[in-house]
């Protein structure tokens, strides 16, 4: 399809701001972090250590220098994939995260894979006999999904699946698994947990999305041609939905970043969120660092992404 | 076949549920036939029940409505007694439906054409190129430009008029038996809705199919209908052919109705002398526009160089179709939209283009009053607190001195002094305008502003509108500068009249001689444009093609 | 003075029907809930069985029973007390940080739609930069930054949510200042205070509540998951959240312990849905 150079434009502006906004979260995790009460070298070294060697160790880790100019460094550092060294065990805080993200992003992936098709039906197929029975049993289990944290699903998944029933275990391990049934077990619990989260939000999104291009004139103009619901919705509705949808999509993944934390921790499970709470115990600054802005990373481009979805799929935009 | 009517309502009531869940009758027994090839109109104001009906012989009623009792029947069909299943088969096919607004009832996202020939998918009536075919000779009937192109292109890229003609061609692809006008040509400039009108006409009378037409405006219905049924609050007043109804209406409804098309002409309050008065207002080469600013000029100009002197006690009108810029000089004049150029005196003072930088006192002698009540009074506050606003803004008044005053204003406007403890959203339209125009009195103002103030309200609630602002202007020697799209509405309160195109002024003229001495191009069509309440009207109408063509915007 | 109400002599009681005001059943659950909580939060150090601190029985995990309603905790704890007092931290520290988030943001929404130009500009494209960090996130680095106290907690989930809110009211200040009344007022020469005050607030108002309501909720469920992982209110005290995690190893037991402060958290959040779902709307009896 073509599309006219405003369309560009709008979506060259997005992207513009969407750099913005990472200059300034970087900006804003890199100095969170470095407000930490009390000296890090001197924290490093312990109370006993010697002025002398705390002055040494401060600089050798440059924290004399001004906080601006660390800060750059530290920013041309992530932009080239150095993102410096662990405080605590001195391992290159690139090689602790890279098999963690991959853990990570195999769980979204999964999550994902399960929550959009289930997620868009569900929405969709309420949003076409609203006020019908499966309307509102939809509405009931979505709005009770997300207004409990995300670790009560997870407590309430291990007391049912785990507890109750002793179908799996109730902590994944997930990083031996040698059959597909070992796989599935392990990763059994938290995607249920993710899945049910994430679906939550869609489907409201989805159904709200759906119901507002239901109650447009043209709609209603389909339904007075003797369209039959299906029709109105598959043919009418749909079309001039799919913008709010894949938008309510992405912005729905962005709840993965939020119960990501939660989950893996619940569950033990080796990811960067695990990783992340545990620097967070040690206060393993650079390990913070660094897990945050991946977060903050994907985050944005989950948000940047419905975005321009919804630009892209304007219809008055399109030449 | 031809003694039994094509439609037959009878004791048709229809419901609907309020918010507190009170079940209320919105259609109380109305019965009427529909002969077939007969064009019927359905006519009252805002709240009659008209759309009501005419949606209901499709069997379909808007939510939380329904049918509550009565029986429709169309052709062997029994609507009220069919399943849902069933009414959509005859919808699209017997029975179809042209929108009050085009441009909302086109699916954005498809193309025109896919759109028009839908009814004949759903209902599998004819083998698609077949329909496409059916569709173009349609556009053709329907006096479309580039018939056999127009379908490939999606609705945002053509103009009002010609969506309105599509989806009549949309209504009519099904051969259908009855077709439902709904306010088709309301949301229409009055040059562009003639020739629509034309258009409806002509393929109705050649398919030879019967129609309800929905409106308010009885000149309109007068040029198409064959019989009127007048609607008041869900119930029919009277019903009759509509030369019988235009010119021997029964009902004193009917009467208030035909009554208040026919506005008293204005009459000039006092003789002014020019050379010896300083205007009221004056305004000379007055630009102004939207958008970021470059070399001093906005980037879109909005008007260009409008000049006119308004004396004390004098009323000008600017008239003009949507987007000619008549607003703009309304908000130009009070500062709202500052100039980019040009000057605004008021009493001989220039005032500065933008409001922020006038005085108190400047801001006070002239107010605008605009078109919707509605979104014009604060729904959080009471009629009392909207009005004593300008009396405590302007002149301090406090207590009781300033609800003595409120009463008065009230009284002035004709609305009981117990209306000022209630909020906007209690009243009904014509009594927010009322208000809306005391708020503009409570400042004591020498030259009020108004903007479409009668465009949003029924015939007889602007005509008693209309009456009211001479009234004022007597008592308290005002001056109007009064903006409106609807010619007579000028003549009827306005001793010169202004008309605007694509920004700039075309004629100024005094409103008596309008008619008349018009001689710009555009202000004749738009002389010629103003349907007259007489069924012979558009058919006696000769308008040159080329004009239409010119400024109908194709 | 002037009122020919007669109805109005009669003596009623002041219910949402008597005063104008249709409110469906599940909204006054959801208001009676909230309503329990709230007194619960006020009184609950009067009324608890047990000192909350102290333990009580030997038994830890132990079920539900006459002397403990909602069983004992992982040290032999009173649960039902802990409940009781975990509301005062759950609900107050959620609603101290509503209240300043949202009157931060309501406040500059306000101003920001009023005056428009580049303070409008520069604070959205600021405070929308602040929406693209995950709200966990942010928590989870502040509190491991500043370490977790109550005033830090709430200054930190206030500070999570006010650009939302800032948002939500600028968006419908924006609305409200494109409406004719608005227009009028300025024409007057009225002053931004007057603007923002007596035109566009009561206005916004409505939308403003209900907003204020969600956000209430996702500061709930942030603060439950910050305690929960170990970085919100700090032991011996503990909210909801923090109970849940003192608790979690009792989770393969089936323990009351668990359970039950999840119930309260639920209770709450789903009530506060309820309710603005089902928020009381004034009766217009108008067919139009």
């Amino acid at each position: 399809m073509l599309r006219s150079s405003t369309t560009w434009i709008l979506v060259g502006k997005r992207l513009a701001i969407a750099f913005l906004t990472l200059i300034i979260v970087s900006f804003a995790v890199f100095f969170a972090t470095e407000m930490l009460p009390g000296d890090v070298a001197q924290i490093l070294l312990g109370q006993a250590a010697t002025p002398e060697a705390v002055a040494g160790l401060r600089e050798a880790m440059g924290l004399d220098e001004p906080a601006l100019q660390r800060f750059l460094g530290w920013l041309a550092g992530l932009a080239t994939g150095d993102m410096g060294r662990s405080y605590v065990n001195g391992i290159d805080v690139v090689e602790l995260l890279g098999g963690r993200l991959q853990n990570s992003l195999r769980l979204a992936g999964i999550v994902t894979a399960i929550c959009v098709p289930v997620a868009l039906t569900l929405g969709i197929v309420a949003a076409m006999y609203r006020g019908s029975w499966l309307d509102r049993a939809v509405s009931v289990a979505t709005i009770s999904v997300i207004s409990v944290p995300e670790f009560m699903v997870a407590t309430l998944a291990v007391l049912v699946f785990a507890v109750w029933l002793d179908w799996l275990p109730a902590l994944s391990y997930g990083v031996n698994v040698d059959s597909i049934g070992a796989m599935l077990r392990a990763y059994a619990m938290p995607v249920i947990t993710l899945s049910f989260v994430v679906s939550a939000q869609m489907i409201r999104m989805t159904r709200a999305a759906v119901i507002e291009t239901i109650e447009t004139p043209y709609v209603e103009m389909a339904l007075l041609k003797g369209a039959s619901r299906q029709r109105m919705v598959l043919v009418h509705a749909l079309p001039n939905a799919l913008g709010p949808i894949a938008n309510a999509v992405a912005l729905s993944l962005s709840y993965l970043v939020g119960g990501v934390i939660i989950v893996e921790t619940v569950f033990n499970y080796p990811g960067v969120a695990k990783l992340m709470v545990d620097a967070v115990a040690t206060r393993d600054l650079p390990l913070i660092q660094s897990c945050a802005m991946v977060f903050c990373v994907s985050y944005l481009s989950l948000i940047t992404l419905a975005d321009m979805v919804a630009i892209l799929s304007n219809p008055r935009l399109r030449q | 076949m031809t003694d039994t009517p094509l439609v037959s309502v009878r004791d048709l009531r229809i419901g609907a549920v309020t918010d507190s869940g009170r079940n209320v009758e919105i259609i109380r027994g109305v019965d009427f036939d529909i002969a077939p090839g007969e064009m019927l109109a359905l006519i009252g104001e805002s709240g009659s029940g008209k759309t009501t009906i005419a949606l209901s012989l499709m069997g379909h009623t808007r939510r939380g409505c329904g049918i509550k009792g009565g029986t429709i029947r169309v052709g062997d069909h029994d609507i009220t007694g069919m399943s849902e299943r069933k009414r959509a088969r005859l919808r699209g096919s017997d029975v179809s439906y042209v929108p009050q607004s085009a441009a909302a009832a086109f699916n954005p996202s498809k193309r025109i054409m896919d759109q028009v020939v839908e009814a004949t998918r759903i209902h599998d009536l004819m083998p698609l190129e077949k329909a496409r075919d059916h569709a173009r000779d349609l556009f053709r009937a329907l006096a479309l430009p580039d018939p056999d192109t127009i379908g490939e292109r999606y609705p945002h890229q053509v103009s009002g008029g010609q969506l309105q003609r599509l989806s009549a061609a949309m209504a009519l692809i099904g051969d259908p038996q009855l077709v439902i006008f709904d306010e088709p040509t309301t949301a229409l400039d009055v040059t562009t809705q003639i020739e629509v009108l034309r258009a409806f006409k002509r393929v109705m009378e050649d398919g030879g199919m019967a129609g309800v037409y929905v409106s308010h405006d009885l000149a309109v219905v007068a040029q198409i209908a064959d019989r009127i049924v007048v609607l008041k609050n869900g119930e029919i007043q009277e019903q009759g052919t509509t030369e019988q109804i235009l010119h021997a209406p029964e009902h004193a409804y009917t009467k208030e109705l035909i009554a208040a098309f026919d506005p008293v002409p204005h009459e000039p309050v006092g003789q002014v002398e020019p050379e010896k008065e300083t205007p009221i207002l004056e305004v000379r080469n007055l630009c102004a526009g939207y958008g970021p600013m470059k070399d001093g000029e906005p980037l879109i100009k909005v008007m260009r160089d409008v000049n006119f002197e308004l004396y004390r006690g004098r009323n000008l009108g600017v008239i003009g179709e949507s987007g000619s810029g008549k607003s703009t000089l309304a908000r130009a004049v009070a500062g709202i939209l500052p100039a980019y150029r040009g000057e605004v005196l008021l009493d001989g003072k220039t005032l500065s283009p933008s409001l922020s930088q006038r005085s108190k006192q400047e801001l006070q002698r002239a107010q605008i009053v605009f078109q919707l009540a509605d979104t014009a009074l604060n729904p959080a506050h009471s009629v009392g607190a909207i009005i004593a606003r300008p009396l405590k803004f302007y002149k301090g008044l406090r207590g009781a001195a300033c609800e003595k005053r409120v009463i008065e204003l009230l009284n002035m406007v004709h609305l009981p002094p117990a209306l000022r403890h209630r909020l906007p959203s209690e009243l009904s339209g014509g009594q927010k305008q009322r208000v809306n125009l005391a708020r503009a009195l409570a400042a004591e103002p020498e030259l009020i502003l108004c903007d479409e103030i009668t465009s949003a309200l029924d015939t007889v609630v602007a005509a008693a509108i209309l009456d009211l602002l001479k009234e004022l202007q007597q008592e308290l020697g005002l001056s109007y500068m009064f903006i409106s799209h609807d010619l007579s509405t000028v003549e009827a309160i306005c001793d010169d009249v202004l008309v605007m195109y694509k920004g700039e002024v075309v004629e100024a003229l005094p409103a008596a001689r309008m008619s008349d001495e018009a001689t710009h191009a555009y202000s004749r069509l738009l002389v010629s444009s103003v349907p007259q309440l007489d069924t012979g009207w558009l058919e006696g109408l000769e308008q040159d093609p080329e004009l239409l063509a010119a400024f109908s915007g194709r | 003075m002037t009122t020919t109400n007669g109805s109005s002599r009669k003596f009623r009681l002041p219910t949402p029907g008597n005063m104008g005001y249709s409110f469906s059943w599940v909204g006054r659950i959801g208001a009676a809930i909230i309503v329990f909580w709230a007194v619960v939060a006020l009184i609950g150090n009067w009324i608890t069985p047990y000192p909350v601190g102290e333990i009580v029985d030997w038994d830890y995990f132990s079920g539900v029973s006459a002397a403990h309603w909602m069983g004992t905790d992982y040290l032999g704890r009173d649960i039902f007390s802990r409940v009781l007092m975990g509301a005062r931290y759950t609900v107050g520290i959620a609603l101290a940080s509503v209240t300043l988030a949202c009157s931060i943001g309501v406040i500059l929404g306000m101003i920001a739609a009023v005056i428009g130009g580049w303070f409008d500009t520069l604070l959205s494209r600021l405070l929308d930069a602040f929406n693209g960090i995950p709200s966990l996130l942010f928590g989870l680095v502040v509190v491991a930054a500043v370490g977790s106290s109550i005033p830090v907690l709430i200054l930190t989930l206030a500070a999570i949510y006010m650009p939302g809110s800032y948002r939500f009211a600028r968006a419908l200040a924006v609305n409200i200042n494109t409406m004719d009344f608005v227009t009028v007022a300025r024409a007057r020469g009225e002053g931004t205070p007057y603007m923002i005050a007596r035109e566009i607030f009561p206005n916004i108002l409505g939308p403003v509540l209900a907003d204020l309501g969600l956000r209430f909720v996702f500061i709930v469920l942030v603060l439950s998951g910050l305690s929960f992982l170990g970085l919100g209110v700090q032991p011996p005290y503990a909210d909801w959240g923090a109970l849940v995690r003192e608790n979690i190893e009792g989770l393969s037991l089936g323990a009351p312990a668990v359970i039950f402060p999840c119930i309260a958290i639920a209770s709450l959040t789903i009530s506060v849905n309820m309710f603005i779902d089902n928020l009381p709307t004034k009766i217009r009896d108008r067919a139009d």
